[in-house]
């Protein structure tokens, strides 16, 4: 389903180059739930953002399907994004001026759905997450784990088959955390390939496996969580 | 959802945000148009009025000078009446109109006065002294001012013009000081050079050499003199823009043997104060443009920083960089519409009101400026919000998630 190939990815920051990711090399399944780990600066964002085709690396493929996506132009990545993937964000990243409806909308929006579909299937995800009670309220009149969980309806606004999410629970109470891990099993029961960037042990070890970065290179795969903790 | 959707909610979220530069482009539409409908009423005021002062641009022969036109044109130079003909046939634009004479010394009673051959209708709508004692129809042209509600009316200017156009050959109409002279009275006879003719109107005074004239058609004027199928002077009523724009150059090229002078004392106060109006109106749509235009820019500038991490989310979610941009200039056409047609109600009830007062006229709503208005506006917000809607759709979306 997605596949780096020796990948790397090296800027220039105050003249020095600066890698990012290191000849990292992964192959993710259909169905896969993979949970990436490591400290702040190991490569984690960039691994996401490049596998979401919104990051061209230095060297090295990305395929998503067996489509080298970074031959691709801007557009048809947006396109394939549009089709294929559904991020979530730690900040949530709603538009602030939408209510949560429309919020889940947007994608649909985006994809061409029409509007009378868009609100069907928007109110159909916002009764799966539990927030059906809540469809005209903005983000701000909503708690954080509400608004998660409004991201998390967006996510699946156009039945994506690629989830990619950067410290979902990042800003979540314990239980709140838990309630959103339990989605995202939910979506890997349902076939979706999740990648899950995380800081949380308990969070990643729900994952099927885990890998884990360090200075840009791919230290690990099922890596002992204890060990990563203790780190 | 829509596209508009979208661009509304957003302007609704941040209203505050958008007043300024909403204010900018309504206060700089409405200046503008306030100022193009006064300047048009003014302008058409002042016209009438340079009307009613008589005719502005002279023909005469090369040799005369304007004394001599004022001494009653008895110069002795004459110019060939075809020229009339040629001024007709031409395609010059801005002749309001057309007036020949010719004058020939008469006598009578031991008095000398002037008799003065003249083409009925043209040469009364061209003595707007007259006018302005209600005699004669207003020329229809450049000069004419539309028909205002409130204008007053004159019954006198109806009856009185079929009078003149049917002017016939053995007619005379007598100036003021020649009737009191005489003792002359409509109606009554009187012979110049051998001929009776009929007094069928005597003037008001108008305090110039006309009230010492006896006007009698120019036909029988050129046979009785013996002068031949010639005239003194033309006077033109001429558009004063078209005179500014070289009407007098192109007369002078259509009949280089005669001489053609403009009134400028009078043309120049007309053209003088258009083109002050008008480059008032210049100054402030330079103003508006570099302003606004900035203050627009400068709006979008500070927007398109402050949504980045949205432009980013709608990016991550699958929008093109086109959606984007076209976000943006919904948002540009819909601040440039919404203060074109605000400054141009808000400019028209401004001119309404301040017009009477500042300019001495009378104001009515000119719909053509309310085109000009959408125009300006919307040009000035699509073109000043270009840029920071291009910088929008060409954000890399991975800068715009901090947190990544």
């Amino acid at each position: 389903m997605l596949k780096m190939e020796n990948v790397s990815k090296s800027y220039r920051h105050r003249g020095q180059t600066v890698t990012a990711l290191d000849d990292a090399s992964i192959h993710i399944p259909k169905g896969d739930f993979v949970s990436v780990v490591g400290p702040s600066g190991s490569g984690k964002s960039t691994l996401l953002l490049m596998l979401g085709g919104m990051l061209s690396p230095s060297s090295g493929k990305v395929l998503l399907e067996s489509q080298s996506i970074y031959d691709l132009s801007s557009d048809h990545r947006a396109r394939l994004r549009k089709k294929h993937v559904g991020f979530v964000f730690q900040t949530f990243n709603l538009v602030p001026y939408l209510t949560a409806l429309e919020n889940v909308q947007v994608p649909m929006f985006l994809a061409g759905t029409d509007e009378r579909t868009q609100r069907e299937g928007a109110i159909a995800l916002l009764e799966r997450v539990g927030l059906a009670d809540r469809i005209e309220h903005k983000p701000r009149e909503l708690s954080v784990g509400q608004q998660q969980r409004v991201a998390l309806a967006r996510m699946l606004a156009n039945d994506p088959a690629v989830i990619l999410a950067d410290e979902p629970t990042g800003n979540l109470d314990p239980e709140t955390s838990r309630q959103i891990i339990g989605f995202f099993e939910e979506f890997n029961e349902e076939g979706r390939t999740i990648v899950m960037v995380t800081h949380d042990p308990k969070a990643a070890e729900r994952a099927k496996r885990t890998l884990r970065l360090g200075q840009g290179k791919i230290i690990a795969e099922d890596c002992d969580l204890q060990s990563m903790e203790a780190a | 959802m829509r596209l508009r959707t979208l661009v509304w909610r957003e302007i609704f979220e941040r209203k505050s945000q958008l007043a300024t530069s909403f204010l900018a482009i309504l206060l700089g539409i409405t200046v503008i148009v306030s100022i193009k409908n006064i300047t048009f009423y003014s302008e058409k005021a002042v016209s009438r009025e340079m009307d009613s002062l008589g005719a502005n641009v002279l023909i005469l022969p090369k040799s005369a000078t304007l004394q001599d036109y004022y001494a009653a044109d008895m110069q002795g130079d004459t110019i060939p009446r075809e020229y009339i003909d040629q001024l007709a046939l031409s395609n010059l634009e801005g002749l309001d109109n057309v007036s020949p004479k010719l004058s020939v010394p008469v006598e009578l009673k031991g008095l000398k006065f002037h008799l003065t051959g003249i083409l009925p209708k043209k040469e009364f709508q061209a003595k707007a002294a007259w006018q302005g004692a209600g005699i004669f129809s207003r020329p229809i042209g450049c000069g004419a001012m539309p028909t205002l509600p409130f204008a007053p009316g004159d019954n006198k200017t109806l009856v009185r013009q079929r009078v003149v156009e049917d002017l016939e050959k053995d007619e005379a109409l007598v100036g003021s000081d020649v009737a009191s002279a005489l003792g002359i009275s409509e109606g009554q006879s009187l012979e110049l050079l051998g001929q009776a003719f009929r007094v069928t109107a005597v003037l008001p005074q108008t305090g110039t050499i006309d009230d010492s004239r006896i006007f009698a058609h120019l036909d029988r004027v050129q046979e009785l003199s013996g002068k031949g199928d010639v005239i003194n002077a033309i006077e033109v009523i001429g558009c004063c823009q078209e005179i500014s724009n070289g009407l007098v150059s192109k007369i002078n090229k259509l009949l280089p043997d005669a001489k053609v002078v403009t009134i400028t004392q009078i043309a120049d106060a007309q053209i003088k104060m258009n083109r002050l109006m008008s480059r008032l109106s210049m100054i402030f749509l330079v103003i508006i443009v570099f302003v606004g235009g900035a203050g627009i820019a400068n709006y979008m500038y500070a927007n398109v920083f402050e949504r980045r991490r949205e432009i980013g989310t709608l990016m991550a979610l699958g929008a093109h960089s086109s959606l984007i941009l076209r976000i943006f200039l919904l948002k540009a056409l819909l601040l440039g519409l919404t203060g074109g047609i605000g400054g141009y109600l808000l400019g028209t009830v401004l001119a309404a009101t301040l017009g009477p007062k500042l300019a001495g006229v009378p104001v009515l709503p000119m719909p053509i400026l309310f085109l000009w208005a959408l125009g300006i506006s919307i040009g000035l917000a699509l073109l000043s919000s270009y840029f920071p809607a291009r910088r929008a759709a060409k954000l890399d979306p991975c800068a715009t998630f901090q947190e990544l």
